[in-house]
């Protein structure tokens, strides 16, 4: 057994995981494909919209994954940092708005 | 940015039986990913045979105003190999004969030969049609002496196959030197003015992409539209096509991956995009190659590993075309840089 949670070079055994249950593996890297492919949105924007939210769900994997992918599609680093900055504002956001929950909590209880 | 080549610092992988050591070795030997030689014989393909000879590529020297991080000829100023005119008399003697139609000169920067232009305009009378000439750009601007190459290079209709690592700044110089960028958009934008790369000019000047690292390059369908949109905006400077070409793992780019410690991710990465479509169009199977001193090759590339073609023919002054064609093609793991994706070749993707 490794020593540690993350191995990088796991990431390259991920399309394994099919071999366990093969239908529904397919299936997700069948559909996993088809959404990265290029449609109303470019396989560019794509690529950066994975590249903020790997970041936001915070995937070692993914962010190895989505940097390299960039850099393949021509990607600055200035757009993926803003791409992060993107993801993390949301991520923020969706943190502080929580705050006007605790107001009208804090409101509710207090006299 | 290195300023000497490999040669020049004394590298180990100067040495080109250290780079088939390595490229035969570790991951492969020990079984992680499947030889070239097998990969490609599960689809009938091994051994890889020519087909119709088309292309003649001859690399006229490895010196270079340039001296590339990536590059797979170790090519740059230090380098004093060059071809002779004795030997460029043996290559037109094959002109006259050969069935190929086209003419493929390299280098290094193959305009520093300084027989460059005579061998052009002999070439010409010899009765090739198709020029290519895969110049850096950056040698228009190097020297006055060069600045009226764009005007050469229209005169024999000559068509331009330049680099270009990127449309913005930092990555290009990153890959190719200080100031590569700036010179190559001034030399664009004088290829353009003498009538180079427009909509529908016949005087074709296409880009080559490579990628500045360990990673493949993208689709070049999207890449196209990506370095036509920015270089028409911020420069105003037109081309025809851009040929993604995967770096293959030879030379200084093989010693950056080492070096980076990436070597065996991007052999993974090489061998996961293996696309079988590609094998059947690799450039091995139309082209030969000559270098500076009249040895012949299946590809340039192989010229870098000096791998001679496996033939009883193997230097030009006894070319024989039938004899050359029945021949294997000799391959290694570096060929896996020709079959990721949709393909590499100097004309870009192959699939
Ligand atoms: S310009 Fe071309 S030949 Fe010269 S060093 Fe760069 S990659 Fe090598
Ligand atoms: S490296 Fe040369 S021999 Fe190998 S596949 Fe590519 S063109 Fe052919």
């Amino acid at each position: 057994m490794a020593k540690s949670y993350y191995d990088p070079a796991d990431l390259r055994k991920f399309g394994k995981i099919t071999e366990w249950s093969e239908e529904i593996g397919t299936k997700f890297f069948d559909y996993y494909g088809k959404v990265f492919e290029e449609g109303a949105l470019s396989a560019r924007e794509k690529s950066l919209i994975a590249l903020a939210v790997a970041h936001v769900v915070k995937c070692p994997y993914c962010i190895d994954a989505y940097t390299k992918d960039g850099l393949q599609k021509g990607i600055t680093k200035e757009e993926m940092m803003e791409a992060v900055h993107a993801g993390a504002a949301i991520e923020s956001g969706a943190t502080l708005v929580h705050g006007v929950q605790m107001m009208n909590k804090y409101d509710k209880l207090s006299m | 940015m290195a300023t000497k080549s490999l040669k020049a610092r004394h590298n180990e992988l100067a040495e080109k039986n250290e780079q088939l050591k390595i490229l035969n070795g570790g991951i492969f030997e020990e079984g992680e990913l499947p030889y070239f030689k097998d990969k490609i014989g599960l689809t009938g393909h091994f051994p890889l045979r020519p087909k119709k000879l088309e292309i003649f590529q001859i690399n006229l020297g490895y010196m270079c105003n340039q001296v590339c991080e990536h590059c797979h000829v170790d090519a740059g100023p230090d380098r004093k190999e060059i071809m002779t005119r004795e030997t460029m008399q043996y290559c037109l003697e094959v002109i006259r004969n050969t069935g190929a139609h086209t003419l493929d000169l390299t280098g290094g920067a193959p305009e520093m030969n300084p027989d460059f232009r005579w061998f052009v305009e002999e070439a010409a009378k010899a009765g090739i049609q198709d020029f290519i000439v895969r110049s850096n750009l950056t040698i228009i601007r190097a020297n006055k002496k060069y600045h009226d190459l764009p005007e050469f290079f229209k005169k024999h209709n000559v068509h331009v196959v330049s680099s270009m690592p990127h449309y913005t700044r930092g990555k290009t110089d990153k890959q190719r030197g200080d100031g590569v960028f700036d010179k190559s958009i001034k030399a664009l934008q004088e290829l353009n003015a003498v009538g180079y790369g427009l909509p529908d000019s016949n005087l074709k000047l296409d880009l080559v992409y490579n990628p500045s690292g360990a990673f493949l390059p993208g689709d070049q369908v999207a890449m196209e539209r990506d370095f036509k949109k920015a270089l028409k905006e911020d420069f105003d400077i037109q081309f025809h096509n851009l040929f993604a070409i995967t770096n293959l793992p030879i030379s200084r780019f093989l010693d950056y991956l080492i070096a980076s410690d990436n070597y065996e991710d991007y052999m993974y990465a090489l061998v996961e995009a293996y696309n079988p479509m590609a094998v059947e169009n690799v450039m091995c199977t139309n082209t030969i190659s000559v270098s500076w001193d009249g040895w012949l090759y299946d590809c340039d590339f192989n010229q870098m590993l000096d791998l001679k073609v496996d033939s009883k023919i193997k230097h030009i002054k006894d070319y024989n075309e039938d004899i050359l064609n029945d021949r294997d093609i000799i391959i290694s793991q570096h060929c896996y840089g020709c079959t990721a994706g949709a393909g590499s070749s100097c004309q870009g993707t192959v699939a």
